[in-house]
């Protein structure tokens, strides 16, 4: 296929324009109809990207190269490792999934929705596949509008609070990041990563440029103590929001620290580990015991996500790869089942307006399937084996055993509290007699909800029962990422 | 067809049938969900049958299904190991779990959850056996935590109950606990033997006996001692030992035939059958063994002591499951592994049977559990009442039965015992007893003797139990070929087998005792002439007398010849200390659950939102603004302003160049 990430990236983006830019010529009906096909015509063009990845080599494939703004050397620069391409995937599917949510809500500007949703697919593509410094920021600071619209138009009664704060923290760190470019453009003398790779620095500068990355990519994972947006953002963005929000943007942080901010400086990095590594136990403990005393449930699983990307980043500060590894598996199961848990609130949320854990009790007696389903996910969500929540925590404790005992120990607590805070939850809302009017009057999930969250659950599934389907596509570029890191990048002299 | 594919059907023919039923068992008729949940374990059955049939003539292997994951230089694989020890808990597992789900069909026959209640129990079989079959630490952990999910779901499963999703939560979250020193475990092994195989890491233990580790500064431990106290600990979740004992007695609230199955016969003793595969490491720690020993002992005494107040049929069985688990545990401790899985499986027989036996009388009395209101149901349910008789027999340890052979044999090793805290822990379970007597005397003569007490109850529960007119009548056969069928291993499988499993080699491939240090157990198998002469011999040994005695006084209490005074000083203190179970639960919800959210409450709302939010993120939004506001007081827009501030201007411009 010719120029398949290309591709990736400006489907969604061209269908997003039709959906905006076309809105009179067309009827509710058809705008539907395209974009349901954008969003499977999208994921569609992933799929031979995965198919056709080369899992032995350690370059980047399926490069594009062009070309863009001669005199600073910007280039339209494509291309795709281990680390890129899970990601792809669930971008785009992730995207399907909240269009098909969505088809039939009563959503205003649907066609706006959708097209804020496709286009954020497609600029979260370009991040994930762009190798020049100044596309990837492109991409990178483009997604936040369509995320900022879709918090700000389609979000709850406190939305413009939840927008600012969560734009203004975002831009803070990336403009940091643009300074750190802009450094090393001057240095490398061109913005391509590559160069970047092998460009000699000094220690205290690469400490300045990490501190640089690290403010960006912290606030987006979001690390504690710059995660108290989160919560806010999470509860006034609507589900389908939410739902790209969890699964796919916070793993950009993730990403990009393994992409450029560890290859760039990783004496810096191996400099301030023991700092990195105190703050993402921090984020595991801190925030899930802040988590089990949550009142509303969207909170409660938002400072949940926040507590499962401290093990992200514990899993890539150990920088070996069984640590580094199982932060992947983690991002990429995080994804499926955070996204999960909030459509389950969604699903709840539209029947009663509430979001408040008393204001529950006993929908199983109401809404059986949908308990089984929401029991499977906080299961999921609490670690247990044969799930993919199992897998990434699993390894990530394991490698951190090969540090020190007690990191192992302080993350190794998680088991007990992840489960305490989800399934404190589940008995708190959905066990027990159905008094409350409004739990009276649920109604069982539908089939296409069925279907959806069904189809997360076998991901879920089979992600933990066959944890190497995600593994053996990263194998050699995390073994290539950790022998990287171990080279020191300082100047000869 | 490679026997691979023939181990492989005893887990995943219940998978498939457990998966069938849940997703399809409300659409077809009854038939279909118990029809297949109960053929597969069948099969099971047989599968287990056909492997201990080869193992014991000598056939052992590993297997491996396929690698789940490979990272760095490490890989981890899902597979089978096959030896005596595996087969004989896949016979136990499977031949409990087959009578549990014949008695099902009738116990829960009414119940509207009755295909979702055979689909757990199949899921269950499957994680146990895949447990017990594991041929390395993750796939062990992955059974461990399957039956855990398997146990939360069907303590719950009267999920409209508030002590129902009160206790299976509980039982989670305190398994969880446990979890976190087996995980912990499993990750120092990791990393110091590099797999997670236990051929490998069995291997390479003797290479690393004398390592030491660090643990704060210069303190340094053992890294045996270390490693197997964490998978102790997990072991003492699952296995219900003190502290973390806690979850047991509420894990009743589930329907009686998981507390049979999960929570008395298999599940509970994992923990048990985890230490005995694992003997090979725990032989090369003294410390993790006294430890083990010690904890042992105090769960088996005083345990056993909390049954004997207990008023509730199956909260008297449940804190003899305790008890009697912690006998296994010292058996463990006192290195005689194969002695606590003979216990173990004896202990699956009778006290499956004892569980199954209550779930009748349970029916009998229309869903009344409280003893205080029972009596003389032998002559209403006479199958009932001999089976419990012979089960209780079988516990109390009655010479010939084989609950005697087993519990004799562990308190005999643990008198030889050399280990540090051997000599508390015989004391201790020759106590315990007298007390193991005394409660299930008392709590099979309040059932089966005495008078109809139901009859002339004041306080009547509206929802159970029998009116004064009514009579309890005997359970269907579903209910009873079970209870027989169990009843007659709980007589004579300790007579039978005592021979070739403890004085045999049948588990000296599968269990390794260190015979330099621990010479106890084989003391005990040179004193060891015939199971018949051992029976005889039991009628002259101290046990035998304290379970005299136990049986005394509890029919001395209970045809009130003594009358204990419960309002005298001493007895209200003990009564106090009993009832609230020696005060673990109220340190846990009182305390520490409440600490903990507190805690929380504390860094939410005065961290997170006052100190961040507050102050570093809206804080400098907050002081732009101000100073916003100050600022525009240069912006007036009178010419006079500007000029003002024109003149100051040039003032300081003329200051600066001046001075340069």
């Amino acid at each position: 296929m010719v120029a398949p990430l290309t591709l990736a990236i400006w489907t969604p983006i061209f269908f997003s324009i039709l959906l905006i830019c076309f809105t009179n010529y067309f009827s509710k009906k058809i705008l539907s109809a395209i974009a349901i096909s954008g969003g499977l015509l999208s994921f569609l063009i992933t799929v031979p990207i995965l198919m056709e990845f080369n899992y032995e080599s350690v370059l980047f494939q399926f490069q594009e190269f062009h070309h863009w703004i001669l005199p600073y050397r910007i280039n339209y620069h494509l291309g795709v490792d281990g680390f890129s391409v899970p990601l792809i995937l669930l971008t785009s599917f992730m995207t399907l999934i909240v269009i098909f949510l969505t088809l039939k809500s009563e959503i205003k500007n649907l066609n706006y929705f959708h097209g804020a949703f496709l286009m954020m697919s497609g600029l979260m593509i370009g991040v994930f596949s762009a190798l020049d410094a100044i596309l990837y920021y492109i991409f990178w600071e483009a997604m936040l509008i369509p995320m900022f619209l879709i918090i700000g138009i389609w979000g709850g009664t406190n939305r413009i609070y939840a927008t600012i704060k969560f734009f203004l923290y975002t831009v803070l760190g990336s403009l940091l990041m643009l300074v750190a470019f802009i450094y090393l453009f001057f240095e490398a003398g061109s913005f391509s990563l590559l160069d970047f790779y092998h460009l000699p620095l000094t220690l205290p500068v690469q400490i300045l440029i990490f501190i640089a990355f690290f403010m960006a990519f912290a606030v987006k994972i979001p690390m504690w103590p710059v995660h108290t947006w989160l919560p806010d953002a999470h509860v006034e963005a609507p589900t389908a929001g939410s739902v790209i929000l969890a699964a796919i943007m916070l793993k950009l942080g993730g990403y990009s620290f393994l992409r450029f901010a560890f290859p760039i400086a990783p004496d810096a990095a191996n400099f301030l580990q023991p700092v990195l590594i105190i703050l993402s136990l921090i984020a595991i403990v801190y925030i899930a015991v802040i988590a089990l005393v949550q009142q509303d449930m969207k909170k409660l699983i938002a400072y949940s996500s926040i507590s499962h990307m401290g093990f992200v980043t514990l899993g890539i500060f150990l920088l070996i790869p069984m640590g580094v590894e199982g932060a992947y598996v983690q991002m990429i199961s995080h994804g499926f089942i955070s996204a999960a848990l909030f459509i389950c609130v969604g699903i709840l949320y539209d029947q009663t307006h509430s979001r408040q854990i008393k204001d529950y009790g006993g929908v199983i007696n109401k809404m059986p399937i949908f308990t089984a389903l929401v029991v499977f996910f906080a299961m999921a969500n609490s670690g247990l084996p044969g799930t993919s929540g199992f897998v990434g925590e699993f390894m990530v404790i394991m490698a951190s055993a090969q540090e020190s005992f007690w990191i192992a120990f302080i993350a190794a607590l998680t088991l007990l509290l992840g489960a305490a805070y989800s399934l404190w939850m589940v008995k708190r809302v959905f066990y027990g007699k159905a008094t409350n009017k409004a739990v009276l009057n649920l109604k069982e999930i539908n089939k296409q909800q069925i279907i959806i969250l069904g189809t997360l659950a076998s991901f879920v599934l089979i992600i933990g029962l066959f944890p190497f389907l995600i593994t053996d596509i990263t194998n050699v570029t995390v073994d290539n990422f950790v022998q990287f890191m171990n080279r020191s990048k300082l100047p000869l002299s | 067809m490679q026997l691979i594919h023939i181990f492989s059907i005893a887990p995943f023919a219940p998978l498939l049938a457990s998966i069938l039923v849940g997703l399809f068992g409300n659409k077809f008729s009854k038939v279909f969900s118990y029809g297949l949940t109960t053929a597969s374990v069948g099969l099971a059955f047989f599968v287990a049958i056909y492997t201990l049939y080869i193992t014991s003539h000598g056939f052992s292997g590993e297997f491996t299904l396929y690698q789940w994951l490979s990272t760095g230089s490490y890989t981890f694989e899902i597979g089978f190991m096959i030896d005596n020890l595996t087969a004989l808990m896949m016979v136990v597992v499977t031949f409990v779990s087959l009578m549990v789900h014949i008695y099902t069909i009738g116990y829960m026959r009414d119940d509207p959850g009755f295909s979702r209640f055979f689909s757990y129990i199949s899921l269950f079989t499957f994680a146990m056996l895949m447990l017990v079959m594991s041929n390395n630490f993750l796939q062990l952990f992955f059974g461990w935590e399957g039956v855990g999910l398997v146990s939360y779901l069907l303590i719950g499963f009267w999920y409209q109950k508030p002590t129902a999703i009160h206790a299976n939560l509980k039982a989670f979250l305190v398994n969880r606990v446990g979890d976190i020193g087996l995980l912990l475990g499993v990750a120092l092994i990791l990393f110091w033997f590099g797999s997670l195989d236990y051929q490998t890491v069995f291997g390479r233990a003797a290479a690393l006996e004398s390592q030491e580790i660090f643990l704060v500064g210069d303190f340094s431990v053992s890294l045996f001692s270390l490693i197997c106290i964490l998978l102790f600990i997990g072991a003492m979740g699952k296995s219900a030992q003190i502290p973390l004992h806690v979850w047991l007695p509420d894990s009743m609230e589930g329907p009686t035939p998981i507390s049979a199955l999960i929570h008395a016969a298999t599940m509970v003793t994992a923990g048990i059958f985890m230490v005995a595969r694992l003997s090979p490491l725990f032989e090369l720690s003294e410390t993790a063994l006294s430890f083990i020993t010690i904890i042992g002992a105090t769960t088996a005494i005083l345990m056993g002591i909390m049954g004997v107040i207990q008023n509730d049929i199956k909260r008297v069985i449940a804190f003899s499951t305790l008890s009697q688990l912690g006998y296994m545990t010292v058996a463990l401790g006192v290195s005689a592994y194969s002695v606590a899985i003979f216990h173990l499986m004896t202990h699956a027989f009778f006290k499956a049977l004892l569980f199954l036996a209550a779930g009748s009388v349970i029916i009998g009395m229309h869903h009344d559990q409280d003893i205080r209101h029972m009596g003389n149901i032998k002559k209403y349910m006479p199958i009932t009442w001999i089976t419990f008789l012979l089960g209780s027999l079988a516990l109390i340890g009655t010479p010939f039965f084989s609950g005697f052979y087993s519990k004799e044999i562990i308190i005999e090793t643990t008198k030889y015992s050399q280990i540090f805290g051997s000599d508390y822990a015989y004391w201790m379970l020759v106590f315990g007893v007298f007390f193991t007597a005394l409660y299930s005397t008392r709590l099979y003569l309040m059932v089966f003797h005495g008078t109809e007490k139901w009859k002339t109850l004041k306080l009547k529960n509206t929802h159970h139990g029998l009116s004064s007119s009514q009579i309890p009548f005997e359970s269907s056969r579903v209910v009873t070929i079970p209870l027989i069928l169990l009843a007659i291993p709980s007589v004579i499988i300790g007579y039978v087998s005592i021979q070739t499993l403890l004085i045999g080699d049948f588990f000296s491939t599968s269990i390794t005792i260190n015979q330099a240090i621990h010479t106890n157990f084989s003391v005990i198998q040179d004193h060891f002439n015939n199971p018949f002469k051992m029976g005889l011999h039991g009628f002259l040994t101290l046990p035998f007398f304290l379970m005299l005695l136990g049986i005394l006084v509890a029919w001395l209490i209970n045809a009130k010849y003594i009358n204990i005074n419960i309002e005298s000083k001493v007895t209200r203190y003990a009564r106090e200390i009993l009832q609230h179970g020696y005060g673990f639960d109220h340190l846990n919800e009182k305390y520490l659950a409440k600490w903990l959210r507190y805690f929380g409450s504390f860094l939410w709302l005065k961290i997170d939102i006052n100190l961040i939010d507050r102050y570093l993120v809206n804080g400098p939004a907050y002081f732009i603004n101000r100073m916003a506001y100050k600022l525009k007081n240069f912006q007036t827009g009178y010419i006079y302003h500007y000029a003002f501030i024109m003149i100051i201007g040039l003032f300081l411009l003329m200051t600066f160049f001046i001075k340069l």
